[in-house]
C-alpha cells in the first residue's frame, strides 16, 4: 500500500518524494477582499510550497471576484494538497488545475527596454519584428518593446536582447484560461 | 427590524443572539466601549482572566466540554498577541472559538500607535478565518458569520478585530439571514458520498483483521456521533482504538476498547494497527504521533478515512476509500448500510483476530512496578480515577502537556465524550489549569480536575486567581517529580542522560502558593496517605492545589520511539532506554 513511499527515518518528513516534480498552472477564483493575497501567499510559505509565478486581478467587478493564476512546481501528491489547502480557505470559491484538466491557453506580457546604437539598433528592430514585439517607446538611443505570448517566447526574446543592450525587463506573470466553451 | 446602536452594542447584541452566556476576557484601552456596553446588560457574563492566553484556553475548555463555541474578548496589541498561543492550539485541535480583539481607531492603523499590532496579519496563519471590521455596517454580518465559520465544517478559531472608532460608530443592527450570512465560497461538505460509504461497508464485511481508529472528529461531530460509533462497533464486533483527542467517544469500559494508540498507546492498539487488514479511520488525521514511521505504518491494510476536511485525506497516508463528510452523519449511514446487508456481527470471521489481540493484551503494556515508599505517578492517577468514580458527579479532566498527560490518557478512563480536554496538536504546556476553569464555568456542579505537572502548571498558574474570584472549585492534581519529565525522558533516550535544563532547582511551595491565592493546598508524598489526601481534596468546596510528590525518574511507557514502526514499541520492562534509538533516530522529535 505504501510501497511508493521510501523510508525517511523521520517521524516528521514522512513523504520522501520519489515522484517527479511537475509544473502546473492553477486558476483560483476568490472573493476580492482585503488580505486575500496575503492569505494565499501565506499558505504557500507556511506549508513550503513553491510559487513560480503569480498573477492577480479583479475579473468580475459586480461580484467582487478576483482570479489568481499561480504557477507551482511540486510532485503530483503535493499538487493535490495545494489544491485542497487552497479550497479550504474561506474566501476561495474554486481552484482549477489547468494543466491537469487538459487544453489551456497561457499568455504573458512583458515590457523590455533595450539601449544601443548603430548595427545593434537595426538588429534589435529585426528581431522585435520576428517576435511581433510592439515598440511602445523610442528615443534615439533606446526602445521599449511590448511583447506578448507564452512565457517561453518571452524568455527567448529576452535572451536574444541580452547582447544587444538589454537594460531592464518587467513581466506580468501568467494569465491562463481553459480552451472550449466551459467556464471554471 | 433593524435597530440603531453603536458597534460596541452590536457586539453584545450579536453575542446575545448567538446565545453566548459566558465570555473570557481582559479589558484594555481599545476594548473599553465593548466593556462599557457589556456593563449595561446581564445576559452575557464576563470571566475576568489574569492573562489573555488563559482566556483562550478557558474558552477551549468551555467549547470542548459543551460542544458550543468558546468566546474570548481581548484588547489590542499585547492583548491580541497574548491570545496567539491559544488560537494556534484551537486551530490544531479543531476547537470552535470566536475571539474578539479590539484595535486602535482606523485612523491610527499603520501609524505604530500605542498598543497597535497587525492582529489580522499575526493571526492569519493561526485562525480558520479572521476579519478586520472597517465599517460598522459590516459588523452584524461579520459577528454572525464568525460563529458560523467557527462551528461548522472542521471547527476552528475565528478572530474579529474591531477598531475603537467602529465600536463607537452608530449603525443599524440586523440578524443576517442564511443567504447574506455566509461567504458564498464557504460550503463545507457534511454528507459522505453514498458510493464511497457503500464501498467502505463492503470492505468491512470482508475484513478478517479490522480495527476502528477514531479521533477528535467524532467528538466534534456531537454526542450522537459517539452513539453511532458505539452502535457500529457493536454491529460489526470490531475492536476500537482512539487518538489522544478522541478519548471518550467510545466507552473505555467496553470490551471492544483497545486503549489509546500512538507513541504512548497500548501494545495491543499499536500492534493491531500494524497488523490489521482493514483500518477504518473516523475523524483522525494520521498525525505523526500516531503513524510513527510512515513507510512502515500498517503496511498490509486497506484504509478507509472519514474526515470533514478534504485536505486531511491522503495528506500523510494514502487511503483506499476516502469519505469527506461529518463523522456523525457518515457513521449513521454506515450503520444503515451495514444493517441493510447483514444483521450479524463478524464474530466468527474475526475470532482469530480477537485471539491474537488477547495475547497482546496479556502483555499488560500499561503495567508498572509499584512502591510502598514513593508514589508512582501511574498509581496516583489510578487512585484518583477510583476516587472520582465514587463521587457520583460528572467528571471532567484537563491536562497540561508532558508525561503526566500521557499517564492520564493511559490510566484515567472515559466512558463519555467531551469529558477529556487536552492540548494534542500544539502540545501547549499551561493549557490545563485555564481549560479547567473554562470547563467549570460551563459545568458548575461537575468535578473538574486538571491533571498537571509542576513545570507546566507554572506557565498559567495565575489563573488560579480567576478560579478563586469566581468560586470555581477546580482541583489541580500536580504530579510533582521536580523534572520536566518528558524532556528528561528524551534526554535519557537520545542525549546520554545529560539533563540540560530539564529540572527545576527552585520550585514554589505549592501549599503556601495555593493559600496565597485564597485556595487550599495539600501535599502528599506517602503512598499510604494518598487515598485520604485525595478524599480531602475532593471534599473541599473550592479550588485545591494538590501537590503529589512522585517518583522522580519514572519513564512514560510504552513508547514507540521516533522513526520506529509500531511493532518496535518499547515496553515497561525495558531496563535501559538509552540504547534503543540509533544515530539516525536522534534527529527526530
Amino acid at each position: 500500500m505504501n510501497a511508493h513511499l521510501q523510508p525517511t527515518g523521520s517521524a516528521y518528513f514522512i513523504t520522501s518524494e520519489t515522484q517527479e516534480i511537475e509544473r502546473h498552472t492553477l486558476s483560483v477564483l476568490v472573493d476580492n477582499e482585503p488580505g486575500i493575497l496575503a492569505r494565499v501567499v501565506g499558505l504557500f510559505s507556511a506549508r513550503g510550497y513553491n510559487i513560480e509565478s503569480l498573477t492577480v486581478s479583479e475579473t468580475e467587478h459586480g461580484r467582487r471576484l478576483s482570479r489568481i493564476t499561480v504557477v507551482v512546481t511540486a510532485t503530483p501528491k503535493v499538487l493535490v494538497q495545494i489544491k485542497l489547502q487552497l479550497e479550504r480557505l474561506v474566501p476561495v470559491h474554486k481552484v482549477h488545475d489547468l494543466t491537469a484538466e487538459g487544453a489551456s491557453l497561457e499568455r504573458e506580457l512583458a515590457l523590455i527596454k533595450v539601449a544601443g546604437s548603430g548595427d545593434h539598433r537595426a538588429e534589435t528592430l529585426r528581431l522585435a519584428d520576428a517576435f511581433r514585439a510592439q515598440i511602445v517607446d523610442a528615443t534615439v538611443e533606446s526602445f521599449v518593446f511590448e511583447v506578448t505570448g507564452k512565457p517561453a517566447k518571452i524568455d527567448s526574446f529576452i535572451t536574444l536582447m541580452q547582447p544587444l543592450g538589454l537594460v531592464e525587463v518587467v513581466r506580468t506573470g501568467l494569465a491562463a484560461i481553459s480552451r472550449g466553451p466551459q467556464s471554471m | 427590524m433593524a435597530e440603531k446602536m453603536t458597534g460596541a452594542e452590536m457586539v453584545i447584541q450579536a453575542l446575545t443572539d448567538q446565545g453566548v452566556e459566558h465570555i473570557f476576557g481582559y479589558p484594555g484601552g481599545a476594548a473599553l466601549p465593548i466593556y462599557d456596553a457589556m456593563f449595561q446588560q446581564d445576559f452575557v457574563q464576563h470571566i475576568l482572566v489574569r492573562h489573555e492566553q488563559g482566556a483562550t484556553h478557558m474558552a477551549e475548555g468551555y467549547a470542548r466540554s459543551t460542544g458550543k463555541p468558546g468566546v474570548v474578548l481581548v484588547t489590542s496589541g499585547p492583548g491580541a498577541t497574548n491570545a496567539v498561543t491559544g488560537l494556534t492550539d484551537a486551530l490544531m485541535d479543531s476547537i470552535p472559538l470566536v475571539c474578539i480583539t479590539a484595535q486602535v481607531p482606523t485612523t491610527l492603523i499603520g501609524s505604530d500607535a500605542f498598543q497597535e499590532c497587525d492582529t489580522v496579519g499575526i493571526t492569519r496563519s493561526c485562525t480558520k478565518y479572521n476579519y478586520l471590521v472597517k465599517r460598522v455596517e459590516d459588523l452584524p454580518r461579520i459577528m454572525h458569520e464568525a460563529f458560523l465559520i467557527a462551528t461548522t465544517g472542521r471547527p476552528g478559531p475565528v478572530v474579529i478585530d474591531i477598531p475603537k472608532d467602529v465600536q463607537f460608530a452608530v449603525g443599524e443592527y440586523y440578524k443576517p439571514d442564511s443567504v447574506t450570512l455566509r461567504h458564498q465560497s464557504y460550503r463545507p461538505q457534511v454528507d459522505g458520498d453514498a458510493a464511497a460509504i457503500e464501498a467502505a461497508v463492503d470492505l468491512m464485511l470482508k475484513a478478517e483483521r479490522p480495527i476502528f481508529y477514531t479521533g477528535g472528529g467524532v467528538i466534534n461531530a456531537g454526542t450522537e456521533a459517539s452513539e453511532h460509533l458505539r452502535e457500529l462497533a457493536e454491529l460489526t464486533g470490531f475492536p476500537v482504538t482512539s487518538t489522544l483527542m478522541g478519548l471518550g467517544a467510545f466507552p473505555a469500559s467496553h470490551p471492544q476498547w483497545m486503549g489509546m494508540l500512538g507513541m504512548h498507546g497500548t501494545y495491543e492498539a499499536n500492534l493491531a494497527m500494524h497488523d490489521c487488514d482493514v483500518m477504518i479511520n473516523i475523524g483522525a488525521r494520521f498525525d505523526d504521533r500516531i503513524t510513527g514511521r510512515v513507510d512502515a505504518f500498517s503496511p498490509n491494510s486497506r484504509k478507509i478515512h472519514v474526515d470533514i476536511d478534504p485536505s486531511s485525506i491522503n495528506k500523510v497516508v494514502r487511503v483506499d476509500v476516502p469519505i469527506v463528510g461529518d463523522c456523525g452523519r457518515v457513521l449513521a449511514e454506515m450503520v444503515r448500510v451495514w444493517r441493510s446487508k447483514t444483521n450479524q456481527p463478524r464474530t466468527e470471521a474475526i475470532a482469530p483476530w480477537w485471539a491474537e489481540i488477547a495475547t497482546w493484551r496479556a502483555v499488560n503494556s500499561l503495567g508498572y512496578k509499584n512502591s510502598d515508599t514513593v508514589i508512582k505517578p501511574q498509581y496516583a492517577i489510578e487512585r484518583l480515577y477510583e476516587a472520582t468514580r465514587k463521587q457520583g458527579k460528572d467528571v471532567f479532566i484537563t491536562t497540561e502537556v508532558g508525561q503526566h498527560q500521557m499517564w492520564a490518557a493511559q490510566h484515567f478512563h472515559f466512558d463519555k465524550p467531551n469529558r477529556w480536554m487536552t492540548s494534542g496538536g500544539l502540545g501547549t504546556m499551561g493549557y490545563g489549569l485555564p481549560a479547567a476553569v473554562g470547563v467549570q464555568v460551563a459545568h458548575p456542579d461537575a468535578l473538574v480536575i486538571d491533571i498537571a505537572g509542576e513545570a507546566s502548571v507554572q506557565m498559567t498558574m495565575q489563573e488560579l486567581s480567576t478560579a478563586v474570584q469566581y468560586r470555581l472549585p477546580i482541583k489541580i492534581f500536580i504530579l510533582n517529580n521536580e523534572r520536566m519529565g518528558m524532556v528528561r525522558q528524551w534526554q535519557d533516550l537520545l542525549h546520554g542522560s545529560r539533563y540540560a535544563h530539564s529540572y527545576s532547582e527552585s520550585l514554589p511551595d505549592f501549599v503556601k502558593l495555593a493559600e496565597a491565592y485564597g485556595g487550599k493546598g495539600i501535599r502528599c508524598e506517602n503512598p499510604a496517605e494518598l487515598d485520604a489526601a485525595i478524599a480531602e481534596m475532593l471534599d473541599y468546596d473550592g479550588p485545591v492545589l494538590f501537590d503529589v510528590i512522585v517518583e522522580k525518574d519514572e519513564n512514560c511507557l510504552p513508547m514507540i520511539p521516533s522513526g520506529k514502526p509500531h511493532n518496535e514499541i518499547i515496553l515497561p520492562d525495558t531496563a535501559n532506554i538509552g540504547s534503543i534509538i540509533d544515530e539516525k533516530g536522534r534527529a527526530l522529535v
